[in-house]
């Protein structure tokens, strides 16, 4: 009896090792994140337009089908990134993700307060090179640290009625991503 | 012979304990520090370096990418304020008052976040373009078929769910209260 309930025991315990465990190796093991699902529609380390959110057509679930979309998917591992994006009529918005889908910056274009949000983004042992001088002079610089080498800006702006689509495609559509030579 | 029956036993459950909690809490959407105001609840951490290791999991699965925290908050809906589950054959209205927000959005999507294809293409609507009253009210119906005003179809599908998205807002990880984030009411109708 005793010999029975150590066994059930252990494979309570096992079990919650076991659940832990895949859980924490589910976002490595995803397929079907939505880096891989952008990989397959967009070139490295240039800023991509995404198609019209439409039903049947939806590259990522939950996508804002209000908002006008725009893709760059990072490499730093060749030096900086600089982000240019001129601001829509309405609202603008820039998300920074990691390979694995965590928003670890965003800023919206009343925050970047100005006509044209301009951002670095660089490694920790990239911004470590920066001279310090530099930073100080360009004080209105805006550097970002990616915790991964690998990662997807998401620029989004807002159609706030459909007729404003246009606009806010044509927005993005000016925005770009490019490494920066060292 | 007992031990080896012992430990084939030990590891089957094991597996199929840690396993099944596994994919429930994942395809349930079980996820901690949910802000709930009526029906709505957001996960404003979602969005930032602080995501849970269970939002983690739930958002590479399913590809989406979560609405970062110096953009917006995104509450989700699945239920009617009496927590009875959203149909799509049956008509809801939705009203009342929103958070302070430069703009918010509010989508219809399927259990999966997919759009439900209609014949004159409104999946939600945005807080400039929905009609008001006098008082600056509104009220959205949730409806299988037409309705004046603002309507919002269904497509008749079993279930769906309702995101309601405020962008440049102070809501988030510090709001507590309901007082802070009045989110609009949703009732059932009937069917």
């Amino acid at each position: 009896m005793v010999r029975g309930l150590l066994w059930i025991l252990a494979a309570v315990l096992l079990g919650g090792i076991v659940h832990l465990s895949t859980v924490l190796a589910m976002p490595q093991a995803a397929k079907q994140d939505a880096y891989s699902r952008l990989a397959q529609l967009t070139p490295v380390n240039a800023m991509v337009p995404l198609a019209a959110t439409k039903a049947g057509a939806e590259i990522m679930p939950f996508m804002d089908p209000a908002f006008a979309a725009a893709v760059c998917r990072y490499d730093l591992s060749g030096g900086p990134l600089k982000l240019t994006a001129p601001v829509s009529q309405a609202y603008t918005s820039v998300t920074f993700y990691t390979r694995r889908s965590v928003a670890f910056y965003a800023i919206n274009d009343r925050a970047a307060g100005r006509r044209m949000i301009e951002l670095d983004l660089m490694t920790a042992a990239q911004h470590a090179q920066v001279p310090e001088d530099e930073e100080v002079t360009a004080a209105d610089r805006l550097i970002i640290e990616s915790p991964t080498t690998m990662g997807l800006i998401v620029l989004r702006a807002l159609a706030p009625e459909p007729g404003l689509m246009p606009m806010a495609r044509q927005a993005l559509a000016a925005a770009t991503c490019r490494i920066q030579s060292q | 012979m007992r031990l080896l029956f012992g430990s084939c036993f030990t590891l089957l459950i094991a597996a199929a304990l840690g396993l099944g909690a596994t994919w429930f809490t994942l395809t349930r959407g079980v996820a901690f520090g949910a802000l709930t105001i009526g029906a709505w609840k957001a996960w404003p951490k979602s969005g930032s370096a602080d995501i849970d290791p269970y939002a983690r999991a739930m958002v590479a699965r399913t590809g989406e990418l979560p609405t970062g925290m110096g953009d917006g908050v995104a509450f989700y809906a699945r239920t009617d304020d009496a927590g009875k589950a959203f149909d799509g054959r049956c008509t809801f209205s939705i009203g009342g008052m929103t958070p302070t927000a430069r703009y918010w959005t509010v989508t219809l999507y399927t259990p999966e976040g997919r759009l439900v294809a209609n014949t004159i293409d409104r999946h939600g609507f945005t807080s400039e373009e929905i009609v008001r009253d006098n008082d600056g009210r509104f009220t959205i119906t949730v409806a299988p078929l037409a309705r004046p005003g603002n309507w919002l179809p269904t497509g008749g599908i079993e279930q769906f769910v309702l995101v309601w998205r405020l962008y440049d807002t102070a809501i988030g990880v510090a709001t507590r209260t309901t007082k802070e984030g009045p989110m609009p009411a949703i009732e059932r109708k009937g069917c």
